[in-house]
C-alpha cells in the first residue's frame, strides 16, 4: 500500500503513550460506537507509486488526443510560451496556502498584484480581483455585485456561451432573482438591441453580453451600452481576453463590470479546468468586487509589501453580510496567466489576437469554398458559424483524419474556431475533407 | 522586490511566434486605443523575476504548515505527476463521450470513491472548491424544499463556530442565518438547537469534528433534531481528514456534504486555488445534483443530466486536473490508507497538544481530533501579548503559523493541525518553538510586539492599505 505516513508503527506507540492513551482504539474512544463504520472502506486496496502511475497512464490513454484543433466554444487551443510551466509548477507557488502571513508571502502577494494590474491593463478597468473560479461563474458573480435596492433583475444575451447563462440562472436561483434571456437576432446572430431596450425596466440591475459572442460575433456594444445605462441598469461585458490585445476595452466601451476566462492565457485545455475566471471594475463599485484583492502598502521600516486588502467585503469577516462567499480561488491559474502575458508582452498579445483573426478568416474563406455557407454575416474574431447538410458527417469525417473540428450547435451548424496555433496548412487539409464529404 | 513592470524595457521580448502564413485579415471593428502595459521583458529576466518571487514565497516544502482547518498535508508528486499527463491536459471537454473515456473513467472512480468514504449515494465534481460545493449543497436542499412545496423553510441554522463560508453560502442560497450558540465544550447546545428549529428550518450546517476539533458526541440526536422539524442536514467536509474510514458523513445523518479536495485528498492549494469541492448527497437529493453526473455500464461511460438539475455550478466538469490528482491519491493509499491517514492526524495533533498544553491553555479540556485550539486569551491579559504576537514570532522560528482568531467563539484562538503527513522529528522541532516562543514572551512582552525581525518585510500596515487602497501598479512616471 501507499502512505505518506512518516512514523513508524513504533514511533505511532510512543506517541500514543506521550500523549496519554494506551492505543489508537483508546485515542479514538472519543467517537461513540453507534456512528462508527465498524468494516473496512470497500474500495481497493492501496497500491505501490509504480503501479499507480501505470494505471493513470492507462487511464490518460484512453483520451483521444487532436494535434489539429479547431474547436473553440469556451475552452481554446492556444500556444503555451515554455517558460510558463516551468514557472508555474514551482513548488513554492504550487504548495503554498493562501497568503494570509504577509511577511512570509510576499512573492505569492506580489504576483498576484502583478496580476491584477495586467488584468486592469487588459481590460481598462480600475480594480481587479485576484480571480474567481472560471468566466462563468466570474459572470454570476458580477450579476450579484449588480443589486441595488430597487434594482434586481438580471438580464442575459441569448448570445453568451450556454454555460454563462446555465451558471447565472443557477446563482440566481440561489439569490431569488429574475433571469431574463435577450434574445438574439435570428440573421444577424446578435443581440436584439431594439428588444432589450424594450425589455428593460426600472427594476433591471444588469445585462450580461459577450463580446465575441458565442457565435464569435462582435455585438453591437456601443448601441447596447446607451441602451443600458439610459435604462438605469449596469453593464457586464465577458470578453475573450485574448481579443483585448487589439479590440476596444471595455473600459472604453463604458462597462461597469468586465467578467472572462483567462483560459487562452498559458492554461491547457484539460478537460474543462481548472480555469481562471477574472473580474474588474471601476472604482467605484470597488467595494462590491468579490473575492480577494491584494493592495500595496508599506511595513514597519517604511519598505514597499503587498497584503490581502479591503477584507471588509469578505465571509471570513462579514459572514452572512458578505459580498460572496467565495474562499479559495484560482490563484495558480492567475500566477500562469501573468507568466503567459509577461512572456508574450503588448506585441505578443497583439500578434496572437491578430493571428486568431487572420487564420479564423482564412478558415472561413477556405470552408466556404469547401461547399459550407456562413450562417451570419457580421464581423466575427476567431470563431464563426457554418452550415451544411449534414453537421456529423463533416466531424466524422475530419476526426478520422486526427483534425478536432468545429463544435456541432445542430444537425447542420457547426461552431468553428482558429487560433495562432493552425497552420495555413491546416486549414487547408480540414477545407479539402469538407469538399470530399459536402 | 522589483515589480516586473519596473523590470520592463522597451523592446525586449521572446520570440515566440511564426510570421503569419495566412493573409492578414483587417477587422471591421473598434480597437482600443493604447496597447496595453503588459511587461516587456527577456525570458531570462522573466524567470529571474518569478524566482525571486518563489524565493519570497512560503510553500509546503519549504517548512511545516499546521494551519488550523486547512490541512496542509504532503502533495505527493505522483500526483503531479498524473495531472500533467497529455491525455488528461490536451482534451477538449468538448470532445465527444468516446473520446474521452479516460476522463469520464477518473470522474466517475473519483465519484465513487469518494461516496463510499462519506457514505453518500451521488456527487457533482463540478464544484470547484469548498465553499462554491457548500452553496451547490444549500442549492440542493433548497430545490428539494420547492419541489415538494414547502416554501415557508426560509432558514438554515448554523453554529457561531462556523467558517465564514458557511453563513455567507447560506445567504447565497438565499436563507436567513440562524446563529446557534455553542456549549461550553464548543459542541452544538441541544436546548439551544431545539428552541430554534422549527417549520421554517431548512436545514443545518455543521462540521464533524467541529472548528475547535473536537467530535461531537451528540451527532445522532443533533441531525434527528433537525431531521424531525423537516429540515436537512448539510456536512461541512472540512474536517473530514480527522475520520475517515472510522465515520462517515452519511451514517451520522448527513444529507448532504461537500468535500475539500485541496485538504484532505492531499492537492496542492496553489496559494490560494484552484481547489475542487465535490458536493456529495443522499439519493433522494440526487435529481437536483448540477453539471453532468457520470454512468458506466458495461465498461463503458456516459455523461447524465439529474433529472430535476439545479442547472450549471461552473462551466464545464468541475476543476478536472484537481480530481485527477486527488484520483491518484486515493488509488494510492487506498482502503488501509485512508484510515491510516486519519488516526495519524488525529495522533500528531494530541501529541503536539500533550507537549504544550502546560504552557499553553487548551480552548477545550480533552482528546482532540486532527486538530486543537489554544486560547492566549490569559497572555494577553497578563503580559499583553497576543495570538497575533506569538504566530509572527513563530515565523522567526522558520514555521508557519497556525490559523489565528478562529473560530470566533475562542478569544486569542491559535488553531493547530499538524496533518499526518509530519514526522515526529519536525512535530518535536515545532513544539520546541512554540516552547521557546512562550519563554521569550514572559521573559520581554514588549519585543513581542516588533515580532516578526528575520523576515523579508516586517508587520505590514494593513489599515492603510485598506483606507487608500492601491491594487494596481501606477505607471504614471
Amino acid at each position: 500500500m501507499g502512505s505518506y505516513i512518516p512514523n513508524t508503527e513504533a514511533e505511532q506507540l510512543q506517541m500514543l503513550k506521550e500523549a496519554g492513551f494506551e492505543s489508537f482504539e483508546d485515542m479514538l474512544s472519543v467517537i461513540p460506537a453507534e456512528v462508527k463504520l465498524g468494516r473496512e472502506l470497500n474500495i481497493p486496496e492501496g497500491k505501490s507509486e509504480l503501479e499507480v502511475s501505470r494505471e493513470m497512464k492507462k487511464i490518460a490513454a484512453k483520451n483521444k488526443i487532436y494535434d489539429t484543433v479547431f474547436r473553440g466554444a469556451g475552452a481554446y487551443k492556444h500556444y503555451v510560451p515554455a517558460i510558463v510551466n516551468t514557472i508555474a509548477n514551482k513548488e513554492e507557488f504550487l504548495t503554498a496556502y493562501t497568503p494570509y502571513q504577509a511577511e512570509i508571502s510576499q512573492g505569492i502577494l506580489q504576483s498576484i498584484f502583478e496580476y491584477q494590474t495586467m488584468i486592469c491593463e487588459l481590460t481598462g478597468m480600475d480594480v481587479a480581483n485576484a480571480s474567481v473560479y472560471d468566466g462563468a461563474t466570474a459572470a454570476a458573480e458580477a450579476c450579484a455585485m449588480c443589486q441595488e435596492r430597487k434594482r434586481h433583475t438580471v438580464y442575459v444575451s441569448e448570445t453568451v456561451n450556454p454555460y454563462t447563462l446555465s451558471v447565472i440562472k443557477t446563482y440566481c436561483f440561489g439569490s431569488n432573482v429574475d433571469v431574463k434571456v435577450v434574445p438574439a437576432c435570428k440573421c444577424c446572430g446578435r443581440t436584439n438591441t431594439e428588444k432589450l431596450a424594450e425589455m428593460l425596466d426600472s427594476e433591471s440591475a444588469c445585462f450580461v453580453v459577450q463580446h465575441p459572442n458565442y457565435y464569435g460575433i462582435l455585438e453591437d456594444i456601443e448601441t447596447i451600452e446607451k441602451t443600458v445605462h439610459e435604462a438605469g441598469a449596469k453593464l457586464v461585458m465577458s470578453c475573450n481576453p485574448v481579443t483585448l490585445g487589439t479590440l476596444k476595452t471595455p473600459a472604453e466601451y463604458g462597462a461597469d463590470v468586465a467578467v472572462g476566462d483567462g483560459q487562452p492565457f498559458g492554461l491547457g485545455l484539460a478537460f474543462g479546468g481548472p480555469y481562471l475566471g477574472y473580474m474588474a471594475t471601476t472604482s467605484k463599485m470597488m467595494r462590491k468586487i468579490p473575492g480577494r484583492i491584494v493592495g500595496e502598502t508599506v511595513d514597519t521600516q517604511g519598505e514597499r509589501g503587498f497584503v490581502l486588502t479591503l477584507q471588509a467585503r469578505e465571509q471570513h469577516i462579514r459572514r452572512e453580510k458578505a459580498s460572496s462567499n467565495i474562499c479559495s480561488n484560482q490563484a495558480l491559474c492567475a500566477l500562469t496567466a501573468s507568466v503567459y502575458l509577461a512572456a508574450v508582452g503588448p506585441d505578443g498579445l497583439k500578434e496572437v489576437a491578430d493571428q486568431c483573426v487572420a487564420k479564423a478568416h482564412y478558415l472561413a474563406s477556405k470552408l466556404t469554398e469547401a461547399g459550407l455557407s456562413l450562417k451570419y454575416d457580421k464581423p466575427f474574431f476567431n470563431e464563426f458559424v457554418t452550415e451544411c447538410k449534414c453537421a456529423d458527417a463533416v466531424i466524422d469525417a475530419c476526426a478520422k483524419e486526427g483534425i478536432l473540428a468545429g463544435l456541432k450547435l445542430s444537425d447542420t451548424e457547426i461552431l468553428w474556431c482558429a487560433t495562432e496555433l493552425n497552420t495555413a496548412c491546416e486549414i487547408e487539409k480540414v477545407a479539402a475533407i469538407v469538399k470530399e464529404v459536402c | 522586490m522589483q515589480l516586473i513592470f519596473e523590470r520592463s524595457k522597451k523592446g525586449r521580448k521572446l520570440s515566440l511566434f511564426p510570421a503569419c502564413d495566412v493573409p492578414a485579415f483587417e477587422l471591421d471593428a473598434p480597437k482600443r486605443a493604447d496597447a496595453p502595459k503588459l511587461p516587456e521583458i527577456s525570458e531570462n529576466e522573466l524567470d529571474r523575476h518569478y524566482t525571486e518571487l518563489a524565493k519570497h514565497a512560503q510553500g509546503l516544502n519549504d517548512g511545516f504548515y499546521p494551519l488550523g482547518s486547512c490541512t496542509m498535508k504532503h502533495n505527493p508528486k505522483i500526483n503531479e505527476q498524473a495531472a500533467a499527463l497529455d491525455g488528461f491536459t490536451q482534451v477538449h471537454p468538448l470532445q465527444a463521450e468516446a473520446e474521452v473515456q479516460g476522463s469520464l473513467e477518473v470522474i466517475k472512480r473519483a465519484t465513487d470513491t469518494l461516496c463510499e468514504i462519506t457514505g453518500m449515494d451521488n456527487m457533482t465534481l463540478q464544484p470547484a472548491a469548498g465553499a462554491h460545493g457548500e452553496f451547490t449543497g444549500l442549492l440542493l436542499i433548497k430545490a428539494y424544499h420547492e419541489a415538494r412545496g414547502d416554501k415557508k423553510r426560509t432558514k438554515i441554522i448554523v453554529p457561531d463556530s462556523a467558517h465564514g463560508t458557511n453563513p455567507a453560502s447560506a445567504a447565497m442560497a438565499g436563507y436567513d442565518v440562524v446563529s446557534v450558540e455553542s456549549n461550553e465544550d464548543g459542541c452544538v447546545d441541544l436546548d439551544k438547537l431545539r428552541a430554534v428549529v422549527g417549520e421554517d428550518t431548512a436545514g443545518l450546517m455543521l462540521t464533524n469534528p467541529n472548528t475547535v476539533g473536537i467530535f461531537d458526541k451528540n451527532i445522532l440526536e443533533i441531525t434527528n433534531i433537525i431531521h424531525e422539524a423537516g429540515g436537512l442536514c448539510y456536512y461541512d467536509g472540512a474536517n473530514l481528514n480527522a475520520v475517515m474510514g472510522y465515520v462517515r458523513p452519511g451514517d451520522m445523518g448527513f444529507d448532504v456534504i461537500h468535500l475539500n479536495l485541496h485538504k484532505t485528498f492531499s492537492t496542492p492549494h496553489g496559494g490560494g486555488g484552484p481547489g475542487s469541492g465535490p458536493c456529495g448527497c443522499k439519493e433522494f437529493l440526487a435529481p437536483y445534483l448540477p453539471g453532468m453526473t457520470v454512468v458506466e455500464n458495461n465498461g463503458v461511460y456516459s455523461f447524465t443530466k439529474a433529472e430535476h438539475s439545479i442547472g450549471d455550478m461552473k462551466a464545464f466538469y468541475g476543476n478536472f486536473l484537481v480530481i485527477v490528482r486527488a484520483l491518484t491519491y486515493l488509488l494510492t493509499v487506498g482502503k488501509e490508507g485512508i484510515p491510516a491517514a486519519s488516526r495519524n492526524a488525529v495522533l500528531n495533533a494530541n501529541y503536539m497538544k500533550a507537549k504544550l498544553e502546560d504552557i499553553y491553555p487548551m480552548a477545550y479540556d480533552t482528546t482532540c481530533m486532527h486538530e486543537f485550539v489554544m486560547s492566549l486569551e490569559g497572555m494577553k491579559h497578563d503580559i499583553d501579548v497576543s495570538a497575533l504576537d506569538v504566530a509572527k514570532a513563530l515565523l522567526d522560528r522558520g514555521i508557519h503559523p497556525p490559523t489565528m482568531y478562529f473560530p470566533l467563539i475562542v478569544h486569542e484562538a491559535l488553531m493547530v493541525e499538524p496533518t499526518e503527513t509530519e514526522c515526529k522529528e519536525t512535530l518535536d522541532h515545532a513544539i520546541d518553538a512554540f516552547r521557546s516562543t512562550y519563554e521569550d514572551a514572559k521573559a520581554n512582552p514588549e519585543r513581542m510586539h516588533m515580532m516578526p525581525m528575520e523576515t523579508p518585510v516586517k508587520r505590514l500596515d494593513e489599515v492603510r492599505a485598506a483606507r487608500t487602497p492601491v491594487v494596481k501598479f501606477s505607471f504614471e512616471d
